[in-house]
C-alpha cells in the first residue's frame, strides 16, 4: 500500500472510467423512457423533413401538391406519422413540464412559481396550435 | 497523463446548448399540430386539404416564411444536440463522426430550408 502511494507521488491521477454497457437502460422502467424521451429528437427531424417536403411540393404547382397529398395517404407513410405525433407530444409535454425546474424568473425579487410558468408554456402550446390550424384549414 | 480541461476550451458549447433549448421549445409548439394535420388528420379524410391557391399565398408570406426558417433551423439544431448525446450515453457511442454526422446534417438541412423557402 505504502509502496502504491510512493509511485503514484508527483503523478496525476488517471481519469476513472468505468465501463458501461450498451444495454444500461433496458433494465428500468425509468430508464427506458428517459431513452424514449430522448429518442424523440428523430421525430424532431422528421417532421422538418416532412414539413420541407410538403413546402417544395406547394411551391412547384398544383400537379405536384396533389402528389405529395396522395404519397402523404400512404398507410406507411400515415403509420410513420402516427408513430411521429406520439413521439412529439411525448417531447412537448415532458418538455414543458421540465422547463420550470430549468428555469428561474424573478419579478420584482419574487420568484415566479414554476406552476405559472408550466402553466404559461401550455397556453402558448393551445394558442399556437390554434393559430396554424385557422391559417392552414380554417379559413 | 490525463489533461485537465480549461472552460475556455470548447466555447461553442453554451451556444449548442442554447440552440437546443430553443429548438426544444419551437418543435415542442410547432410539431404536433403540424404532423396531426398534414400527417395524420388530412391523409385520413378528416379534414379537407386546403386548395393549393391558399396554402401557397400562405407559404409565400414573408412571416410565414421566417417563421418556419426558424422552426426548421432551431429544431435541426435541437435534434442534433439531442442525438448525439443519445448515442454517447444512451448507447455508448463515442465517435468524432457521430459529432460530424448531427451537426453537419442540422447544417446541411438548414441550407435546405432555405433553398425550398426561397424557391416557393
Amino acid at each position: 500500500m505504502t509502496d502504491h502511494l510512493v509511485r503514484d507521488a508527483g503523478e496525476r491521477a488517471p481519469l476513472y472510467r468505468p465501463h458501461v454497457s450498451r444495454l444500461w437502460w433496458v433494465h428500468r422502467r425509468s430508464y427506458r423512457l428517459f431513452v424514449l424521451r430522448e429518442l424523440s429528437s428523430v421525430f424532431v427531424a422528421w417532421f422538418v423533413v416532412f414539413l420541407l417536403l410538403f413546402l417544395r411540393a406547394v411551391g412547384q404547382d398544383d400537379a405536384a401538391y396533389q402528389r405529395f397529398l396522395d404519397w402523404a395517404a400512404n398507410p406507411f407513410v400515415i403509420a410513420v406519422n402516427v408513430v411521429a405525433l406520439a413521439f412529439v407530444l411525448l417531447h412537448a409535454v415532458t418538455w414543458f413540464n421540465l422547463a420550470p425546474q430549468a428555469m428561474v424568473v424573478r419579478l420584482r425579487g419574487r420568484r415566479i412559481p414554476p406552476r405559472m410558468i408550466m402553466l404559461s408554456q401550455y397556453a402558448a402550446w393551445v394558442a399556437v396550435s390554434a393559430v396554424v390550424a385557422w391559417l392552414l384549414v380554417g379559413r | 497523463m490525463a489533461r485537465r480541461i480549461k472552460p475556455t476550451e470548447r466555447p461553442v458549447e453554451p451556444l449548442l446548448w442554447l440552440l437546443f433549448s430553443g429548438g426544444g421549445v419551437a418543435a415542442a409548439l410547432f410539431a404536433p399540430i403540424l404532423l396531426f394535420l398534414l400527417g395524420v388528420a388530412i391523409p385520413l379524410g378528416w379534414i379537407d386539404p386546403p386548395g393549393h391557391a391558399d396554402v401557397l399565398a400562405l407559404a409565400r408570406n414573408p412571416l410565414t416564411r421566417l417563421v418556419v426558417f426558424g422552426v426548421c433551423v432551431l429544431s435541426l439544431a435541437h435534434w442534433a444536440h439531442r442525438f448525439r448525446y443519445t448515442l454517447y450515453d444512451g448507447l455508448q457511442l463515442k465517435h468524432s463522426l457521430i459529432n460530424l454526422a448531427c451537426y453537419g446534417g442540422a447544417l446541411l438541412g438548414s441550407a435546405l430550408a432555405a433553398v425550398v423557402l426561397l424557391m416557393l
